[in-house]
């Protein structure tokens, strides 16, 4: 294979292509409408499944239909796209159907805007449906790694059979840049208890219904215990210029991306700062960040929203260290000179309250809101 | 001493079909629901297909009806069975993929899914139980309900003015250029229970041909929610819910305009024949 230029949509697009999906609803949404288009064509020439959904929730439960059928199944969308794919994606997990959602995230509330944004962290992160279940989140900061982490999201589907998310945003699908598609894969068997009609075996049933509740609660500890099994063994992680980092950016995505720029600039104007990013955002690599809230003095979390990871930041570092916050919401692209503000903004205070007392109060968490944007 | 067993008599005319399972019905007294799952299940079995269907159920009383079937199955989300069914059947073409949807499920919720199934000619067979209510939930007003029916969401009666009139389901999806087979029947007596069991293997003849997508209504009771006893209930098809629900074919291709083979009681003029009396 060979470095192309590509735009992030069709992208990750022909990377599903590539990675054996068989099957593709979607519905018509900027900014990922380039990665329907793209199938549109690709799908049928191969003698693959398409379908231009007469809406998202429709798409959703065609993947449903599709996954539960044993075939790989993706839809992609865009945030008031995905709000509606909450339903089903909350019936896939009770069915434990693996499959693939991308979403290219725009500017939100509501209709909100077309612009890139990251406003979708709670929703995919947090489940945005009903009940305890979980979906395995990945968040690429390049089209390269769009491309290879919806090649990954497609092993981890089948592999746990959940849904997995590929979290990008409106400038990683608008953008593009080099990068290198992998070879087609052949296309997978169809697991043993898809749907695909009762020959010469016992007949298989998809379903999420367990009227019992202790038999509903049986079926939660076994999605919980799968969910530990992931947590444990599927986090990653990026771990840069951390080494002799005195203050530590987390940002994920196109931020942690601004914030390699911005750190690239700090450094050089003599600050000591790194970054981490979370590549799963679930799991979230809690083990990572608590050890690096052990040895820096301020991390700064850095989002395309108002604060949503940094939920899990704080939660994560349980005060062990000052967790500022800054994001622009709405759609807005922060450019990189104001996380270096940010990153300027907490040395001087911390090097104003060493002075006054030697670093000896940690934890003032006032400190937090006086950065926030 | 021998005895002589006329050949007739060792020739089984009733068998439980084999892809009916033996579990206890978790269906009210009367209710219609168990027939339409033994005439779907009698229609696999002389097809002979069981083991090359797949069924969709969606929410509601049918949310069950996997439970039935010994053919492999999935639970959509309520409304969603269309859309489900749609995602089976383009991974696997070759298999025969049905809905069993009831009315709050098909007309009310998931009509958008019903509708665009039927728009792009999906070939899925669609099994639509219209009681007129709301069953699981406990009896409420659905689309389907008639002008004055009392329902526990319409304590006074369905006021049309403020709720609309009953959707006529068959009539609508009949106008679309992708739905090949309509047909509205009845499960109230013998004779329509016959002729349903004739429509259900019909659209799953013209699923089996790629003609297109194919649905039966089937007007079913529900004793339970209506307040009635099973036998009013059936009366109660048959006095109010056909006027207000016409049966007939809405859309049958070419080859399938067989007219019903069953004659009602209604339907025979002569005056030799048995008399419609006692006949629900």
């Amino acid at each position: 294979m060979a470095i192309e230029l590509l735009k992030g949509n069709v992208a990750f697009a022909e990377a599903a292509v590539r990675a054996g999906c068989e099957a593709y609803f979607g519905y018509p949404i900027t900014p990922q409408t380039e990665a329907l288009e793209h199938m549109a064509k690709r799908m049928p020439e191969l003698g693959r499944a398409f379908v231009q959904a007469e809406s998202e929730l429709a798409a959703i439960n065609m993947v449903l239909g599709a996954a539960a059928a044993g075939a790989r199944a993706m839809t992609s969308s865009s945030s008031p796209g995905t709000s509606l794919m909450m339903e089903a994606l909350s019936y896939m997990a009770g069915s434990e159907l693996p499959a693939v959602l991308v979403d290219v995230m725009r500017g939100g509330p509501g209709l909100g805007n077309i612009a890139p944004a990251q406003s979708d962290y709670l929703q995919m992160v947090k489940g945005g449906g009903h009940g305890d279940y979980r979906m395995i989140v990945l968040a690429p900061a390049t089209v390269q790694e769009l491309i290879d982490l919806t090649t990954l999201a497609f092993d981890l589907a089948d592999r746990y059979r959940v849904v997995t998310v590929v979290l990008a945003d409106g400038s990683l699908g608008q953008m593009m840049e080099g990068a290198e598609l992998p070879p087609m894969r052949p296309l997978a068997e169809r697991p043993a208890w898809s749907l695909t009609g009762a020959r010469g075996r016992e007949p298989n049933l998809i379903s999420s219904i367990h009227l019992d509740p202790e038999e509903m609660e049986a079926f939660n500890q076994h999605l919980q215990a799968k969910y530990a099994e992931i947590a444990e063994r599927e986090v990653r992680v990026e771990h840069h210029l951390l080494d002799d980092a005195r203050i530590a950016v987390v940002a994920f995505g196109t931020a942690g991306r601004i914030a390699k720029t911005a750190i690239a600039a700090a450094r050089a104007d003599g600050l000591a700062v790194g970054l981490l990013r979370p590549v799963t955002l679930w799991p979230f690599p809690e083990a990572d960040l608590r050890a690096l809230a052990e040895r820096v003095d301020a991390l700064l979390v850095f989002e395309m929203n108002a604060g949503q990871m940094v939920e899990d930041v704080r939660r994560v570092v349980e005060g062990r260290v000052p967790v500022h916050f800054y994001g622009r919401a709405g759609g807005v692209m922060p450019m990189p000179e104001e996380v270096v503000d940010a990153l300027r903004g907490i040395e001087d205070a911390r090097r104003e309250r060493a002075g006054h007392d030697r670093g000896a109060d940690r934890g003032a968490p006032d400190l937090a809101e006086e950065v926030t944007a | 001493m021998t005895v002589m067993v006329p050949e007739t008599l060792l020739t089984p005319v009733y068998a439980y079909p084999e892809s009916l399972t033996h579990v206890p019905t978790h269906y009210c007294p009367g209710c219609t629901h168990g027939i339409a799952h033994r005439l779907i299940a009698e229609v696999i079995d002389e097809l002979g297909v069981r083991q090359d269907t797949i069924g969709v159920a969606s929410v509601g009383c049918s949310v069950f009806s996997y439970r039935y079937f010994a053919t492999d199955f999935a639970q959509a989300p309520h409304g969603r069975a269309p859309a489900v069914a749609t995602g089976i059947k383009r991974v696997h073409p070759d298999r025969l993929v049905f809905t069993y949807q009831g009315d709050g499920d098909l007309a009310s919720i998931g009509i958008a899914e019903i509708l665009h199934a039927a728009v792009r000619g999906d070939p899925i067979t669609v099994f639509f139980v219209n009681n007129a209510i709301y069953g699981m939930t406990g009896g409420q007003m659905a689309p389907t309900t008639l002008p004055g029916q009392k329902t526990s969401s319409s304590p006074l009666g369905r006021d049309a003015a403020t709720t609309g009139a009953p959707l006529r389901m068959s009539e609508l999806l009949a106008q679309l250029d992708g739905a090949a087979y309509v047909v509205r029947r009845s499960l109230h007596d013998v004779v329509h229970i016959r002729r349903a069991k004739k429509a259900i293997r019909q659209a799953f003849e013209v699923q089996q041909q790629g003609l297109g997508f194919a649905m039966v209504e089937l007007l079913s009771s529900c004793p339970t929610n209506w307040g009635m006893t099973p036998e009013a209930a059936l009366g109660f098809i048959r006095d109010e819910m056909v006027p207000a629900f016409p049966l007939g074919d809405f859309k049958v291709p070419g080859d399938f305009k067989s007219p019903d083979d069953v004659k009602s009681p209604d339907d025979v003029k002569s005056p030799d024949a048995p008399t419609a009396k006692g006949q629900a």
